[in-house]
C-alpha cells in the first residue's frame, strides 16, 4: 500500500453522552490517524451511531473534548464539521428520493458554492462557471463510482445497492478529508458488498480519504480496516488492530454471549 | 458531397487516414463521452496521435508482420491502435473484451501475441494472470490509468507513455513514419479476426487491405455513404461487423465514429447522437423491442390503446409506404398522424430519429421484428456476411425489402448456390487464409474460388437471397420430413418473454425444445401479476410463467400449421431452463449464438426426458461467476406439452 498512515488527526477524549436518563455513550476514548480506515463495532444498541453523531456534531456530548486537527473543543457542530472536512452516509438512506443522482451529487458541492441565490437564479456570469466547475467535479465522482448509467435517473427508482453507491458518491462530492460511513454495507448482498469494499479502499487510496465507518459484517470489516474500537452499552470494551480485537474475551463474550 | 478517395494510390487504411488528415483534418474524426462530456477529435489530432502511438509500438520492438492484441471496449484510442499497427505493417487482432482470461490464452498464443492494447485494469489483470501461459507477450499498453498506480511491473506502459515516447522518437526520426505508411501494400493483412468457433477452436480469419476496402467501398456506395454522418460504436471490437462499420468504412469514407461512455448508457448515448448510420444484431433490436413493449404495458390505457392502435396501422401500411409503393389515402393519412403521435416519438426515444440506413446482422432476424422498425419508419435493412467474407456479400437495395430474404448480391460479389443447397460466394473481399491452417483455408474455398459458407440457402426469382438454416443444423424428422431449428427458434424469440430457444428434433418423431425466459419483460409480467420470485430459476419454474411460455409456443404451432414446409415440426413438448445460457458456460458464443452441439450434450438428461414423456426432471448445473468463480444451480424442471394444430384446419387461426 501506498498510503502511509500519518499523524492523529481526531482524538476524542472521555467523551459522554446521556438523553436524560439514558447513558448513551460512558467516557469513551479513541483517536482516528490521517489515511487510516478506522472501524467502530459493536452489537445493537452499542452507541456506534451515536458515536458518529457526535463526531459530525449532531449531538453534543455533556462531557469529554474533542482534538480535531489540533484544535480542541467540548463539541463540534454540524456546519463547522463540514467546512472543516468531513462528510458522512446514513444508516437510513438520506438522499432526495425525487431528484436525480446528478442533483443530489450536486447537493454535495453546495459547501463550496460562493455565489449568490440571484446569480445562481439567473444562472449568469460567475454562477454559471461556478457551476460548471462544480459539475466537473460531480462527473469524477460518477466516474469513479460507475454510475454513468444512473446520472439522470432519480433516486428514488433505483435499486437499494446502488442508492447507497449515490450516497457515497453525495459524500464524496465534498472531497472529504474525512469519511463517515454509517452501515454502508447493510442489507447489500454479496456482489454489492464487494463492490462497496472495493469503492471504500480505493477512496482511501486514491484520495487519501481518513475513513470512519460502522459496520456489521465482521469479514468485512476485519479485511478492510486499520484499527477497530468495539462498543458494548456506550462503553468500549476494546480497541486496536482487527487482530488483537478478534481475540480480546471481552468483545468475545458481548458478541457471543459469556460461558456460564 | 466531398470527394471519395479513387482508392488509387490509397489502398491501405494507414494511407487513408493520412488523406483524410489532409483533406478534411479539421472535420470530427472520433467522439467520446467522457466525464459527461462529448469529447470530438479531429482526423488530424486522430492522424498524429495513431503516428505518435505507431512510433512508441515501434521503439517496444514492434515490427512489420507482428500481430498486435486489442482488448477493450470501443475506445477511440484502441481503433487508433489498430491503425497504428496497420502503419507499421503490422496486424490488429482484436479479442472479445469480455471473454475471461482463459479463453483469450487460446488466441494470445496462436497469434504469437508479444505487445497488447488493453483498455483498462481489468484486462490488465487477466492478461497477468496468463502471462506464464504466453511466455511471447513482452509489453502490455493500457488506455485508462485508473487503478493502475501500483503496478510497478515494468512490462506495463501507459498509453499516453507510449504516446509520448512516439512523439520523441517522431521528432528526432521525422520520416521514420511516412516511410513504414509507404512501405505497406495493398496485399498485406490488414486485420487478423477470430471466428467466434460455434464448432471447434477459434480461426484467425486473415483480410488484406484489399479486401476490407473493397468491401467497405461497396458498402459507401450502395448506399451513398457520406463524411457527414454519424455512427455510434458499442458492438464488440473483435466481431467483424464492427470492424466493417467502425473501422473500415469510417476510415474509407471519413464518417464520424461515435464511442459510447459505458456498455450500460448505451440506450442514452444513442439518444444524445442521433446517429445516421447504426449497424446492431438482431438480439440488440429484440431489446430495444422489449424495452418499449415492457413500457407501453406499464403505461396509461389512453397512451396505450393510442400505441396499439396506430401500430395496427403501421402494420398494415409502414413498410410499404417506406418501400413507396402505392398505399390508399386514407391509411397514408393515418399514418401521417400516427407519425405525429407515436412514430416520431417512438424514434426519438429509441435514438433513431436522424437515421437514414440502418443494418441488421450475424443472426436471422424475425420477419415480425424486422416488419416492426420498417413500418415505424426506420430504414432497417439486412445484410449477410461472414468473418470469412468481411461481412460483405448481400445487400437489401432500398425500397426492394423482402422481410425473408437478405437481399441481392452486393456489388462485386458472386453468388452460386451448390447442389447441396450450400451458398457459395466468390469476390475481392474473400479472407487470404487462416492464419497457420492452410488445411481449413483448403476446405473452405473450393477449386473454383469459391468461399463456402455452410448456410443453406437458395436464390428467388428475383435474385434474393434466402438463407433457411446453416447447412449443417438442417436435419429430418424420422417421420422424413425437414427440420430447421433456427427458423422455429426464431418465431419463438420473437415473443418479448423468450429470450433464447433450442429447438431439438433431427431424428426424433416430434420437436421439443428448451426456452429461456427474458427476465426483464418476464420479471415484469409476473410483478403485474402480483407473483413473487426471489430470482431467475425461481422465476423460471413458476407454473404461471410455464402457462406463459406455452401460450407462446402454441401461437407458434399454429403458424407453422399454416405452412405444409414446416407444419410437421410443431412443437410438443417445452421445459423453460434453470439458468440463462452463457457464453461464459461455453453454451453461446462470445457473439451470443447457440453452440447447439455443446447444449445438447450438456444438457442430455433434460432431452431424455422431454423424449420420456416424463413430468419433470432433476438437474444441477455448474456455472461461472464473472470473476472465474464457481456455483452450481440447481433445480426440479417440469415439463409441459404444448397443443399442436392439424396442416389444414390451423389456417384460419394463423
Amino acid at each position: 500500500m501506498a498510503r502511509e498512515i500519518g499523524e492523529v488527526i481526531l482524538d476524542l477524549r472521555n467523551i459522554s453522552l446521556r438523553f436524560g436518563g439514558v447513558k448513551a455513550l460512558t467516557d469513551i476514548s479513541f483517536d482516528v490517524k490521517e489515511h487510516e480506515i478506522r472501524a467502530i463495532i459493536g452489537p445493537n444498541g452499542a452507541g456506534k451511531s451515536s458515536m458518529l453523531n457526535v463526531i459530525n456534531g449532531v449531538y453534543r456530548p455533556q462531557e469529554g473534548e474533542i482534538v480535531f486537527h489540533g484544535e480542541r473543543r467540548c463539541d463540534m457542530n454540524t456546519h463547522a464539521a463540514a467546512v472543516a472536512g468531513i462528510a458522512r452516509t446514513f444508516q437510513n438512506i438520506a438522499l432526495f428520493k425525487g431528484m436525480s443522482v446528478l442533483d443530489n451529487l450536486m447537493t454535495g458541492r453546495n459547501l463550496k458554492m460562493k455565489a449568490g441565490f440571484l446569480q445562481h437564479a439567473l444562472w449568469w456570469g460567475p454562477a454559471k462557471r461556478e457551476e460548471l466547475a462544480h459539475r466537473a467535479k460531480v462527473e469524477e465522482v460518477i466516474d469513479f463510482l460507475e454510475i454513468e448509467h444512473i446520472r439522470k435517473t432519480p433516486v428514488g427508482r433505483l435499486p437499494y445497492g446502488l442508492q447507497k453507491r449515490v450516497e457515497l458518491g453525495r459524500a464524496l462530492a465534498a472531497e472529504p478529508k474525512m469519511l463517515l460511513l454509517d452501515e454502508p454495507m447493510a442489507g447489500m448482498n454479496v456482489e454489492e458488498k464487494q463492490d462497496m469494499c472495493r469503492f471504500i479502499l480505493d477512496v482511501n487510496d486514491q484520495f487519501g480519504t481518513t475513513i470512519v465507518l460502522i459496520e456489521h459484517d465482521m469479514g468485512v470489516v476485519m479485511d478492510i480496516s486499520d484499527r477497530v474500537v468495539v462498543l458494548d452499552y456506550g462503553r468500549k470494551i476494546g480497541d486496536g488492530v482487527p487482530d488483537e480485537v478478534k481475540n480480546n474475551p471481552e468483545v468475545i463474550s458481548a458478541y457471543l454471549g459469556t460461558q456460564h | 458531397m466531398a470527394a471519395m478517395p479513387d482508392g488509387g494510390a490509397l489502398d491501405t487504411f494507414p494511407r487513408l487516414l493520412m488523406h483524410h488528415a489532409s483533406v478534411r483534418g479539421a472535420r470530427p474524426a472520433v467522439r467520446e463521452k467522457d466525464l459527461g462530456i462529448w469529447q470530438t477529435r479531429t482526423w488530424a489530432e486522430v492522424a498524429e496521435e495513431t503516428q505518435a502511438l505507431a512510433c512508441g509500438l515501434a521503439q517496444l520492438g514492434f515490427r512489420r508482420g507482428d500481430r498486435l492484441a486489442i482488448i477493450g471496449d470501443n475506445r477511440p484510442r484502441l481503433y487508433g491502435s489498430m491503425l497504428a499497427a496497420q502503419m507499421l505493417g503490422g496486424v490488429p487482432v482484436p479479442l472479445y473484451q469480455d471473454a475471461v482470461a482463459a479463453e483469450m490464452v487460446f488466441v494470445l498464443q496462436d497469434a504469437g501475441i508479444r505487445i497488447a492494447v488493453v483498455e483498462d485494469q481489468e484486462q490488465v489483470d487477466k492478461l497477468m494472470e496468463v502471462k506464464d501461459q504466453c511466455p511471447d507477450l513482452r509489453h502490455i499498453v493500457y488506455d485508462d490509468p485508473r487503478g493502475m498506480r501500483h503496478y510497478t511491473q515494468t512490462f506495463l506502459l501507459s498509453f499516453d507513455e507510449a504516446v509520448a515516447m512516439g512523439r520523441i522518437h517522431n521528432r528526432n526520426h521525422p520520416d521514420f513514419i511516412a516511410a513504414e505508411i509507404a512501405e505497406g501494400a495493398a496485399e498485406d493483412i490488414s486485420v487478423m479476426l477470430y471466428t467466434s468457433g460455434t464448432t471447434g477452436k477459434p480461426k484467425g480469419v486473415c483480410q488484406t487491405h484489399r479486401a476490407f476496402i473493397a468491401a467497405a467501398r461497396g458498402g459507401a456506395e450502395f448506399d451513398g455513404l457520406k463524411d457527414s454522418d454519424d455512427i455510434l460504436s458499442y458492438l464488440p471490437m473483435a466481431w467483424v461487423g464492427d470492424h466493417l462499420f467502425s473501422l473500415a468504412q469510417a476510415i474509407y469514407v471519413g464518417f464520424t465514429v461515435n464511442c459510447p461512455e459505458s456498455g450500460d448508457t448505451v440506450m442514452t448515448d444513442l439518444r444524445e447522437i442521433g446517429p445516421t448510420y447504426y449497424f446492431a444484431p438482431p438480439r440488440v433490436f429484440e431489446n430495444m423491442l422489449t424495452q418499449v413493449m415492457i413500457r407501453m404495458e406499464d403505461a396509461g390505457t389512453v397512451k396505450r390503446k393510442l400505441f396499439h392502435y396506430f401500430m395496427d396501422v403501421a402494420k398494415r401500411c409502414g413498410a410499404e409506404i417506406l418501400d413507396g409503393k402505392p398505399v390508399a389515402a386514407a391509411d397514408r393519412l393515418l399514418y401521417a398522424l400516427g407519425n405525429l403521435v407515436i412514430y416520431g416519438p417512438l424514434r426519438n426515444v429509441l435514438g433513431m430519429s436522424r437515421i437514414r440506413v440502418a443494418y441488421t446482422a450475424g443472426a436471422a432476424i424475425g420477419p415480425d421484428l424486422f416488419r416492426f422498425y420498417r413500418s415505424i419508419g426506420i430504414n432497417l435493412k439486412q445484410l449477410y456476411g461472414q468473418t470469412e467474407t468481411c461481412a460483405y456479400v448481400c445487400l437489401q437495395p432500398d425500397g426492394q425489402i423482402k422481410f425473408d430474404s437478405v437481399g441481392k448480391p452486393a456489388p462485386g460479389v458472386e453468388i452460386k448456390i451448390a447442389d447441396n443447397g450450400e451458398i457459395l460466394v466468390k469476390g475481392p473481399m474473400l479472407l487470404k487464409e487462416y492464419y497457420k491452417r492452410p488445411d481449413a483455408t483448403a476446405e473452405s474455398i473450393n477449386a473454383d474460388g469459391y468461399f463456402m459458407t455452410g448456410d443453406a440457402g437458395f436464390l428467388d426469382a428475383e435474385g434474393h437471397l434466402k438463407i433457411i438454416d446453416r447447412a449443417k443444423d438442417v436435419g429430418k424428422l424420422s417421420g422424413g420430413a425437414m427440420f430447421a431449428p433456427n427458423y422455429i427458434e426464431n418465431k419463438l424469440k420473437f415473443f418479448p418473454y423468450v429470450k433464447e430457444s433450442v429447438c431439438f428434433g433431427h431424428g426424433r418423431d416430434m420437436v421439443c425444445a428448451f426456452i429461456n425466459i427474458d427476465m426483464g419483460a418476464v420479471g415484469n409480467w409476473a410483478e403485474r401479476r402480483h407473483i413473487a420470485y426471489s430470482g431467475y430459476t425461481d422465476l423460471a419454474g413458476k407454473p404461471e410463467v410455464l402457462d406463459l411460455i406455452r401460450d407462446c409456443i402454441e401461437q407458434v404451432n399454429a403458424e407453422l400449421a399454416a405452412d405444409a414446409m414446416v407444419a410437421d415440426t410443431q412443437l410438443h413438448r417445452f421445459l423453460v431452463l434453470h439458468k440463462e445460457l452463457d457464453p461464459d458456460d461455453d453454451e453461446l458464443t462470445r457473439t451470443r449464438k447457440v453452440r447447439r452441439g455443446f447444449v445438447a450434450e450438456k444438457y442430455a438428461v433434460l432431452i431424455d426426458a422431454l423424449y420420456s414423456g416424463r413430468a419433470s426432471q432433476f438437474i444441477e448445473t455448474e456455472v461461472k461467476f464473472e470473476d472465474g468463480r464457481r456455483g452450481k444451480v440447481a433445480a426440479d424442471l417440469a415439463i409441459r406439452d404444448a397443443k399442436t394444430f392439424p396442416k389444414a384446419a390451423a389456417q384460419g387461426a394463423a
